[in-house]
């Protein structure tokens, strides 16, 4: 099985995908001839030719309003916004266009695609390329949201996306894109949406994470198993929507609850995930529901490392939960 | 750039889009009476517009998609879609295809290629040559009619839709209905270009003015802009001059702003008047077949309308429909805890 990363393990998904359903049209900035600024679509105009593989002029709400009018004539479009911090320029389209249009036409029109967009931070990215908005969009009805934390999962859950009938937002953690290589097999596999993975179970609290957080909460979790605190570690893989009952067994199991996400605390899907839990598990509920991420702030250039969540502020939070006593 | 021939229009054709003119002008005297009644919560007329809705649609095949903005819904019927579930619409009830779940004056059908029009300004414009791109892309020869208002041409989908189309070389004709109100902006503060038609040019396409209360005009330029766009030579740009001689929609008092003398100026100019008169001048009308004519659409308008105001509403719980292809988990429980809770019967 060859060794891929994860921009690498999307561009195979990809290409397979394009050779399968010739109505895959992937349009994007610089995705053409260039292959994108990640490369994630590296080598597909040369294989698909122009007329699959679109560079577009610069607007977001250009593209994303061109793949609404291709989704609805018949096309699979898989528009790439460069950065997800530029999907803002396309949010009328997104939100009050593309998530309501099978609502508001009876079921008679609709537009399934695959927006794909690199988001998060930790690359030295700054305010305008390291944004994670998914909770923007989890709250519009309509929409559906994926973020893998693995190459194997990238390449398995775009390929799921790819053949869904509802419009999809991919966000790929662009941290991860070279960071790490993963054995993925070359045929055609498809992992459920909607279907969270525990990737290691414990009994001393429920860690929920994903994307690059997921790697951040691991590495907290091995310290943790080093004090003797068995971690059970969710990546919830499909943001919205999510996969409940995975999360309700491991909390109503451990009793302990610690979100992690890039994304701002306040309304994040954090604040949901909470939500959830407390009104399902209340009367297993051991300790207040924890939340460790962003702050509150506008995403910071020097100091990034401090605004995102790392295994030692993880750390904390998971011996502090675990450390609660009523 | 190789020129393309308007396709004249002969008498019958010409007799059918005064009859689809006649049709939406009595429909919208009688909706904004029902509006008035409370019947229908919201209505935005076309009137005295008639001319560029109807004629620019005339030039398309059943296979052409329509676009349209708020003054172009009636393009539906000439295009042979039903009387009854176009009312129905207005009631939101289970005859409306939407089923309830967009304000009055948003008709659609997949049956005649015809896509809701939206609240937001400009957004059907770069859908629309998407879908235009689509079909040359799978071999089509289907062309767009993007129709947007004066208002339409300040908003950034307007840009960025002009441009796509042009790079693309998109099979979209963009009709503008320029009538002079975005609400109560006048024109001359919507912009300062001279035209709305020289827009095209900065993006590399044609774009012409006509008299867009003159019928056979708009046809002219509708149809040549199609040939254009059916032969691979790339999208048009159309601004049809025209007056809002009513409010912008039932909710709103054009007297605050509008100049009483200009509105009656454009009166006179009314497209369904100029084309009767035009008709009967070449013989080909009188006024015994024009009430005739009339008194059959009103007749049939009246028991369409009976009909479809009597259809059954639609069931509650069609609220949590359509959301997704299926039903995710959250939809499933918010679903049973509506069906539950009670119901307030104090409105």
């Amino acid at each position: 099985m060859p060794l891929l990363s994860l921009v690498q393990a999307v561009n195979d998904a990809l290409r397979l995908e394009m050779r399968r359903n010739p109505d895959v049209v992937v349009l994007g900035e610089d995705v053409g001839r260039l292959g994108g600024v990640f490369r994630a679509t590296a080598g597909l105009q040369e294989e698909f030719g122009p007329g699959r593989v679109v560079d577009t002029p610069l607007s977001e709400g250009g593209i994303i309003g061109a793949a609404i009018g291709m989704a609805l004539y018949g096309l699979k479009p898989v528009p790439e916004i460069q950065f997800a911090d530029f999907l803002f320029p396309a949010v009328d389209q997104l939100v009050n266009e593309l998530a309501k249009l099978r609502y508001r036409s009876g079921g008679q029109y609709t537009a399934p695609m695959v927006i794909r967009a690199p988001y998060g931070g930790g690359v030295k990215g700054g305010l305008y390329h390291s944004q994670s908005p998914e909770a923007l969009f989890i709250h519009t009805a309509g929409l559906k949201v994926v973020v893998p934390s693995t190459p194997y999962d990238a390449k398995g859950l775009l390929l799921a996306a790819l053949r869904q009938p509802d419009p999809i937002l991919f966000f790929e953690p662009k941290r991860l894109y070279r960071s790490l290589k993963q054995e993925v097999p070359e045929g055609d596999y498809t992992l459920e949406l909607g279907r969270a993975q525990v990737i290691r179970s414990g009994q001393a609290l429920t860690v929920i994470a994903w994307g690059a957080m997921l790697h951040e909460a691991m590495t907290a979790a091995d310290q943790a198993q080093a004090l003797g605190i068995g971690c059970e570690l969710i990546d919830l893989r499909t943001l919205w929507p999510l996969d409940i009952d995975c999360v309700q067994e491991s909390v109503r199991k451990t009793g302990r609850a610690l979100i992690v996400h890039e994304a701002p605390r306040t309304c994040g899907l954090g604040a949901e995930l909470a939500a959830l839990i407390q009104e399902r598990c209340f009367l297993s509920l051991e300790a207040p529901v924890r939340r460790v991420t962003g702050w509150d702030t506008p995403f910071p250039y020097a100091l990034e490392k401090d605004y995102l969540p790392r295994a030692p502020r993880i750390l904390q939070g998971i011996q502090e939960t675990v450390a609660f006593q009523a | 750039m190789a020129t393309f021939e308007p396709t004249p229009l002969t008498q019958a054709p010409l007799l059918a889009v005064y009859r689809a003119m006649l049709q939406s002008r009595l429909m919208d005297e009688r909706l904004v009476s029902l509006q008035r009644q409370g019947r229908i919560g919201f209505y935005g007329t076309g009137m005295g517009q008639e001319a560029t809705c109807i004629a620019s649609a005339f030039a398309l095949r059943p296979t052409d998609w329509l676009f349209p903005g708020l003054r172009e819904n009636a393009a539906m019927l000439l295009r042979g879609y039903p009387l009854v579930p176009y009312l129905a619409q207005l009631f939101g009830n289970s005859g409306d295809e939407a089923k309830g779940r967009q304000m009055p004056a948003h008709q659609f059908s997949r049956r005649v290629n015809q896509v809701s029009w939206s609240s937001c300004i400009g957004t059907q414009l770069p859908q629309a040559v998407g879908a235009a791109w689509a079909a040359r892309r799978k071999g089509h020869d289907t062309v767009v009619l993007a129709c947007l208002g004066d208002g339409a041409t300040s908003t950034g989908d307007f840009h960025a839709a002009m441009n796509f189309a042009g790079v693309l070389q998109a099979p979209a004709v963009f009709l503008c209905q320029n009538n002079h109100w975005s609400i109560s902006l006048h024109i001359s503060q919507q912009t300062k270009s001279e035209t709305l038609a020289l827009k095209a040019s900065a993006y590399g396409f044609p774009g012409v003015r006509v008299d867009g209360n003159d019928a056979e005009a708009v046809y002219a330029a509708t149809s040549a802009a199609v040939a254009r766009a059916r032969a691979g030579a790339g999208p048009s740009f159309i601004e049809a001059v025209t007056y809002r001689v009513g409010p912008h929609s039932s909710s709103d008092d054009p007297t605050l702003y509008q100049d009483a003398q200009e509105v009656e100026a454009w009166r006179a100019k009314d497209p369904l008047e100029r084309l009767r008169a035009r008709l009967i001048e070449r013989a080909a009308w009188d006024t015994a077949r024009d009430e005739a004519l009339r008194a059959e659409l009103l007749s049939e308008l009246n028991a369409a309308l009976l009909e479809a105001e009597a259809l059954p509403p639609v069931p509650p719980e069609s609220l949590f429909d359509d959301v997704y292809a299926e039903e995710p988990w959250h939809l499933a429980e918010q679903r049973r805890e509506f069906l539950r809770a009670p119901r307030g019967t104090t409105d």
